[in-house]
């Protein structure tokens, strides 16, 4: 299928900004599940609040747009209530991981089979460009106007750290190892964390001087490297991408499914 | 029947409690009676005061708390120097030898039984000390059979365990005999 | 003795109920005195081939929840002050999006963590209006273990035919006290079960256009029919709008499937109001000690009813007003600073004849409280 029969073109226009990395996921994840031949209705989107939490109305799936932060807590519901459905998750870096920090790493925790796509552009773009947990020190926003002070953490490392069972990295630049790298999170049995930085030049860009959207493409290109290159030898700041763990792990609903099990057995 | 008003109250970890609600089940499901049990609750999970309220009734119970005992059994020192005074004039005071001293001065009939003791002597597990606290009440009020007792402990306590609360029931039941005035 | 008779805690009774109305995901997160009924859900649930879900916090048990009923499901989650706070975002969300589902709040002393273990009714209004922005809610109460089972059925059923989030407003004292249940069989109470869609796939399915009788009929997550659920205000394609019109008639019709059913949602039972001259309105816990002061007095010939309220929002306004007509005193007798009797007084023609009969100090409230108080309507003093 075209990536419009996967799209409510009622719904268009979207509300994202031109030169906003989010639409660049949006057409990389309808590929991949276009290439997966997934069919529509075993799909649900979940998302949160944020401009990318708006991912979830256009697509032609069964979608959930909910609260800031708690898209995975809920999702966690739907997946566990009906798991033969395919669950998605969009978030945004502050959904995901300030006010939904907690969720991420529980749901991170139980390995839950869903796909979690974080898209980082460092930024609270929809409230007006204040600062997220990863814009990281040194940088400017409108709640940072004399320098951010605030560390931000590596979400691809604390991901690992909460036991999830696939965690991977790309960018809004590498549309194709997006959409390879979306294909193998939707399949893995587990719960998988995708983070793909993406470029909100309205905001983050203007306010840290960073030019247009392609120039910010640009710098995602130039500043990451593959997972164990040479290169990152030589610069230890360039940012990884690619696919940190892939690993089996006992998924959720089906270690609930042995549990309903056993406890139908001592009925 | 006259209505029973039962505060058993003692230590976290005496099974105060789980007698209380075994005597309420008892009289519930095995004698056909009304009963509440109700119970206070502090945030510690053993020792601490524990108190559980039963009323066992032969119409309905709305008020579910027990204000003045006709039955009160103190397996502490500090929950008789705490209860004592609520009890009904006249009313059954349970206390154990071993963990109570009482006073004279308190209108009841007061039984110190040495319930502690004949558990260790002659079954020497203190786990059981709350089912033989209940062989002796029951004797003592005949307010439910033991054969009731024995009902609810069969599907409340592992067949390993059963045995042994049997005995501790029976133990009372017979003790109790010989607190009857 | 029959084995329907139970002889278990009011929060085991909720468990149930629950499993007779059909529920078959609950998500929770501890919290005395609330904790039982996670408990019990835990062994329970899985042997009906349902699914328990200890959650991170009560934020994510109410939204999980909320998931899981969109897959058709029934669903619960249970909690106690604290965690009641939390779960408002969540409870906004399920009346926004009307999604079914039930929300006990097994009732303790606050604010803040108050006493954790001490029994408290001071979450009525909370339930009303705990929730941001206009709306409106179902609260429904019980104080003896038969009726805390019928009013769970009903809570359920109420859940799924006007598709809303409904409210258990327990409390510690019938949550925790052990008493009979005489458990219904099966299908002696009538259940409510989700109304799907009859729209093929294929056809236009317009998850928020009301039918002609006021009801949305669903779709489950996973079916022929995809469509979009949101917490902003949404047209009937439940699709984000700013639009006027679509706010203005979504939000109408959201306070209007409750408002205009108040009749019907209603729940009370009544002791001995036709010639009384002094009615005590009590609801939870608190009616027992009411109805045990009234049995007392009507047995020496006092005048005296009991109207005890089982639904509290909506609350009975039309009710309590025709029922107190020709009462001289009317005493409310709740766990709280005044809060039911907020209601009563504007229910009634003379708001001057209404007192309150109240307990504050953690402390089950007894029959010599409420004694007292009449003893100073009647100007006899304490």
């Amino acid at each position: 299928m075209a990536v419009k029969d996967y799209i409510r073109q009622r719904f268009f226009p979207h509300i994202w900004c031109p030169g906003c990395g989010h639409g660049i996921v949006l057409n990389a994840l309808l590929r991949a599940i276009d290439q997966l031949g997934m069919s529509k209705n075993e799909i649900v989107m979940v998302s949160g609040i944020g401009c990318s939490s708006r991912i979830s109305g256009y697509v032609d799936f069964h979608t959930l747009h909910t609260l800031h932060g708690r898209a995975l807590a809920f999702a966690t519901g739907v997946k566990m209530s009906m798991p033969e459905l395919n669950v998605i998750v969009p978030m945004g870096d502050g959904d995901a991981l300030a006010i939904g920090g907690n969720h991420f790493i529980h749901a991170a925790r139980r390995n839950i089979a869903m796909t979690a796509i974080i898209m980082n552009n460092r930024i609270y773009g929809m409230t007006g460009g204040q600062y997220s947990p990863l814009s990281g020190y040194g940088t400017r926003a409108t709640t940072a106007p004399y320098l951010n002070i605030d560390h931000d953490f590596d979400i691809a490392e604390m991901a690992m750290a909460a036991g999830a069972s696939f965690v991977a990295r790309t960018t809004t630049y590498h549309v194709r190892q997006m959409a390879d790298i979306l294909k193998e999170a939707i399949l893995h049995e587990g719960f998988s964390v995708v983070e793909i930085l993406s470029q909100c030049p309205t905001y983050f860009g203007r306010k840290n001087k960073m030019g247009s959207a392609a120039d910010m493409m640009e710098m995602f290109k130039k500043n990451t490297t593959p997972i164990g290159s040479e290169a990152k030898k030589e610069n230890p700041d360039l940012i990884e991408r690619g696919i940190f763990v892939q690993k089996d792990v006992p998924e959720y609903c089906s270690e609930y499914d042995k549990l309903i099990e056993n406890a139908m057995k001592g009925q | 029947m006259e209505r029973c008003r039962l505060v058993f109250s003692g230590s976290g970890g005496q099974g105060i409690i789980t007698a209380a609600v075994i005597l309420a089940e008892a009289a519930v499901l095995h004698e056909d009676l009304i009963a509440v049990q109700s119970q206070a609750y502090g945030p510690e999970a053993r020792g601490g005061a524990s108190r559980s309220d039963v009323i066992i009734a032969d119409s309905e119970i709305r008020f579910p708390k027990v204000t003045q005992p006709n039955v009160l059994v103190c397996l502490t020192q500090e929950a008789y120097n705490k209860f004592y005074s609520i009890i009904r004039p006249g009313g059954l005071l349970l206390t154990d030898t071993r963990y109570v001293r009482t006073w004279d001065k308190v209108d009841a009939r007061q039984r110190e039984v040495p319930m502690f003791q004949t558990v260790m002597d002659r079954i020497g597990n203190p786990v059981v000390l709350n089912i033989l606290m209940l062989g002796v009440l029951i004797r003592l009020t005949e307010i439910v059979r033991p054969e009731s007792i024995m009902k609810v402990l069969e599907t409340r306590i592992p067949p390993d365990f059963l045995e042994m609360n049997r005995k501790a029931l029976y133990l009372g039941t017979e003790l109790g005999s010989s607190f009857i005035s | 003795m029959s084995k329907n008779v139970k002889f278990i805690q009011g929060n085991e009774v909720c468990v149930e109920a629950a499993l007779y109305a059909g529920l078959d995901f609950f998500a929770g997160y501890p919290i005395t005195p609330s904790t039982e009924i996670a408990e019990h859900m835990s062994l329970r649930l899985p042997q009906t081939g349902g699914k328990f879900l200890q959650m991170e916090d009560e934020i994510a048990s109410i939204c999980a929840i909320v998931g899981a009923s969109l897959t058709g499901h029934k669903v619960m989650t249970a909690t106690s002050g604290p965690g009641f706070s939390l779960m408002q975002e969540g409870l906004g969300y399920a009346i926004m999006t009307e999604i079914p589902c039930v929300i006990v709040n097994v009732q303790r002393g606050g604010p803040s963590t108050g006493l954790p273990t001490g029994p408290s009714q001071g979450d009525v209004y909370q339930a009303r209006w705990g929730v941001h922005g206009d709306h409106a809610i179902i609260a429904l109460t019980a104080s003896n273990h038969q009726d805390i089972f019928s009013i769970t059925v009903d809570a359920f059923n109420m859940a799924e035919t006007y598709r809303t989030p409904v409210i258990l407003l327990f409390d510690e004292v019938v949550g925790h006290m052990r008493e009979r249940l005489v458990v219904p069989e099966p299908e002696e109470i009538p259940l409510v079960e989700r109304l799907r869609t009859s729209v093929k796939a294929g056809v236009d399915y317009h998850p928020y256009l009301p039918r002609e009788d006021g009801r949305l009929p669903m779709s489950d997550f996973g079916g022929v029919h995809r469509y979009n659920v949101t917490g902003l205000f949404h047209d009937m394609w439940g699709f984000p709008s700013n639009n006027s019109g679509v706010t203005h008639g979504l939000l109408r019709h959201l306070v209007d499937k409750i408002k205009n059913n108040v009749e019907v949602i209603t729940r009370f039972k009544e002791y001995y109001l036709e010639d009384a001259e002094c009615i005590l309105i009590s609801y939870g816990s608190s009616a027992r000690s009411a109805l045990h002061v009234m049995e007392n007095r009507r047995s020496r010939g006092d005048r005296i009813g009991l109207l005890e309220l089982q639904s509290l929002w909506p609350f009975p306004y039309e009710l309590v007003r025709k029922k107190c007509a020709n009462a001289k005193h009317i005493v409310v007798v709740e766990m709280n600073m005044g809060q039911v009797i907020r209601a009563v007084k504007r229910a009634v023609d003379h708001p001057d004849r209404v007192v309150l009969a109240n307990r504050i100090d953690g402390f089950f409230i007894n029959p010599t409280d409420i004694k007292n108080i009449l003893r100073l309507i009647q100007g006899k003093g304490v």
